[in-house]
């Protein structure tokens, strides 16, 4: 069986200011469909621009990527993208905020209030709805920008490290919520973060990069059965044995990026 | 009172004082001759108004602004969209754009009045081009300011261009259209009134210039308290539609607002 989404010896290099710098080496990955992935790796390791390259945003300078097994060339609406900053709209409300990927394509106004309603009762921001995106919080804005993604049921969701701004409380309540909505929809996730323990928590497979010029450093399971508690997970000795070998891998390359900072590497 | 009505009565209250200064000096340190008065001024009023001989200036005055404020703020949105959104186009027209602007808008009013005629339509044609250039630069700044993010997301979504128009970037400019009209508000009244300075024979421009050429100053400064209080009540006009367009700002106040001691 063809898997939904193959990355096929994908490089990137960006040329910024007559320099040339290697974003992504060679990175080789397939996700199955339902898979949950998600990929850790130091700072500017190039995860952002590898889903801005599955998302059509980028084009790869070498390699390809296949969805079902037909080359990406542009944007394809069944890849959804849940960006790192929430960028909603600030002139919409909440609901209008949530709803519009349906307007786009013409669902009946009736239909999409529904399923817009469904998915904000289900993250917890009822009673939210006619609110504009600077009166709500970080956490509420980061579940709607999840959800207005969801509402449209793309077959294979990118997240860019959603949670990253917020306080670890808020986090793991944002992790139960999104563990729960994949259960239901069982879309293909591929999941960025910079937090191990949201790496294991959420993932089928974590996928770890080295330090720049990426590439993918090890690809490791995650032997927890599911459907998973988050919150009681680290008691868990499958997620300590995997949280140990993955540290292990990471470690080095986290000094390694850390000792880059701020220069452009020859 | 609501801090609204109480800032009411201290602007109310800050006018009548100013009028009651220009009052008592009146006279007792200063000449009327100069300076006129403003029970004088109000008498004068009073008498236009009753004798319907003010509204036809005002009439012809409201006609020049109006007309030139729609057809400058509609050319000039227009073509802030029209060249945000084509680079190349901005790009050649560029130094003219910027020659064009740099011309003092006072030095074409003659020119206007041989070409177009000593009656309204002269004076149009420069609150047109006042009111463009004003709207044109803050509206293009704004299609070129959106963010590109913003309208990545749609994209990604699977709007069509048009739709990311009319959800991203339409709604992203408004306030810098907002602030483009606002601005041209007062702007345009004066090139009305600064034709009407040069050649015309109805307008307030027209009537303060004849007031002031009796030596009626008088006469002047009631033409000029008309033409500020039209600049107050547009500029009002324009800042309750601009506060409801944009009520999804955050604004300073709303914080405090909604918060409970
Ligand atoms: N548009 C661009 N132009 C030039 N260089 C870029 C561009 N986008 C990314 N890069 C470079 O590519 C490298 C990878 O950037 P990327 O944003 O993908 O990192 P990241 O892994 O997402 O980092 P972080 O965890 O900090 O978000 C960086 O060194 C960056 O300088
Ligand atoms: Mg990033």
């Amino acid at each position: 069986m063809t898997p939904l989404l193959s990355v096929e010896g994908v490089s990137k290099e960006f040329l910024v200011r007559g320099k040339r710098i290697v974003a992504l080496d060679s990175i080789t990955l397939a996700l199955e469909q339902g898979e949950f992935v998600t990929v850790v790796g130091p700072s500017g390791c190039g995860k952002s621009t590898l889903l801005n390259l599955i998302v059509g945003l980028l084009s790869p300078s070498a390699g390809r990527i296949l969805l079902r097994g037909r080359p990406i060339n542009g944007i394809n609406p069944e890849i959804g993208y849940v960006t790192q900053k929430d960028n909603l709209l600030p002139w919409r409300t909440l609901v209008q905020n949530v709803e519009i990927a349906l307007e786009i394509r013409g669902v009946d106004p009736r239909e999409r209030r529904r399923r817009a309603g469904v998915l904000i009762q289900q993250v917890g921001l009822g009673g939210f709805e006619g609110h504009y995106p600077h009166e709500l919080s970080g956490g509420m804005r980061q579940r709607a920008n999840i959800i207005r993604t969801l509402i449209y049921e793309p077959q294979l969701i990118l997240m860019d490290e959603p949670f990253g701004p917020l306080d670890a409380q808020t986090r793991i309540v944002l992790q139960d919520q999104l563990l729960g909505l994949w259960n239901a929809a069982r879309k293909t996730i591929i999941f960025i973060t910079h937090d191990l323990v949201e790496a294991i928590a959420l993932a089928d497979r974590v996928v770890m990069m080295t330090s720049r010029p990426g590439k993918v450093k090890s690809v490791t399971g995650v032997p927890i059965p599911r459907p998973r508690d988050v919150y009681q997970i680290h008691e868990s000795p499958a997620f300590r044995s995997t949280h140990e070998t993955l540290w292990r891998e990471l470690r080095p390359e986290v000094s390694l990026a850390e000792s880059w900072r701020g220069g452009i590497r020859p | 009172m609501s801090p609204r009505g109480r800032l009411l009565v201290y602007r109310a209250a800050f006018g009548v004082l100013l009028l009651a200064m220009w009052e008592l000096v009146s006279g007792r340190l200063i000449d009327p001759f100069w300076i006129s008065s403003p029970s004088r001024v109000f008498a004068y009023l009073w008498q236009v108004v009753r004798d319907g001989s003010i509204f036809g200036h005002l009439a012809v005055t409201l006609y020049e602004t109006t007309t030139g404020f729609l057809i400058g703020a509609v050319t000039g949105i227009g073509c802030g969209f029209l060249l945000g959104r084509r680079k190349i186009l901005a790009q050649v027209l560029d130094p003219y754009i910027v020659a064009f602007n740099g011309i003092p808008r006072i030095a074409l009013a003659p020119l206007f009045i041989i070409w177009f005629g000593i009656g309204p339509n002269s004076k149009v044609v420069l609150v047109v081009i006042v009111v463009f250039f004003l709207t044109f630069f803050s509206t293009y700044s704004g299609v070129k300011g959106v963010d590109l993010e913003l309208k990545n997301v749609l994209r990604i979504m699977g709007a069509t261009e048009r739709q990311i128009l009319v959800k991203v970037t339409i709604p992203a400019t408004v306030p810098w259209i907002a602030t483009g009209l606002k601005v041209s508000v007062p702007y345009a009244l004066v090139g009305a009134i600064v034709g009407e300075f040069i050649a015309a024979s109805k307008g307030l421009g027209y009537l303060i210039n004849y007031q002031t050429s009796l030596f009626s100053t008088t006469g002047a400064l009631g033409g000029i308290l008309i033409v500020a209080a039209i600049v107050v009540i547009s500029s009002e006009a324009i800042n309750w539609a601009e506060a409801y367009l944009l009520r999804w700002r955050p604004r300073e106040e709303t914080r405090t607002d909604r918060e409970v001691y």
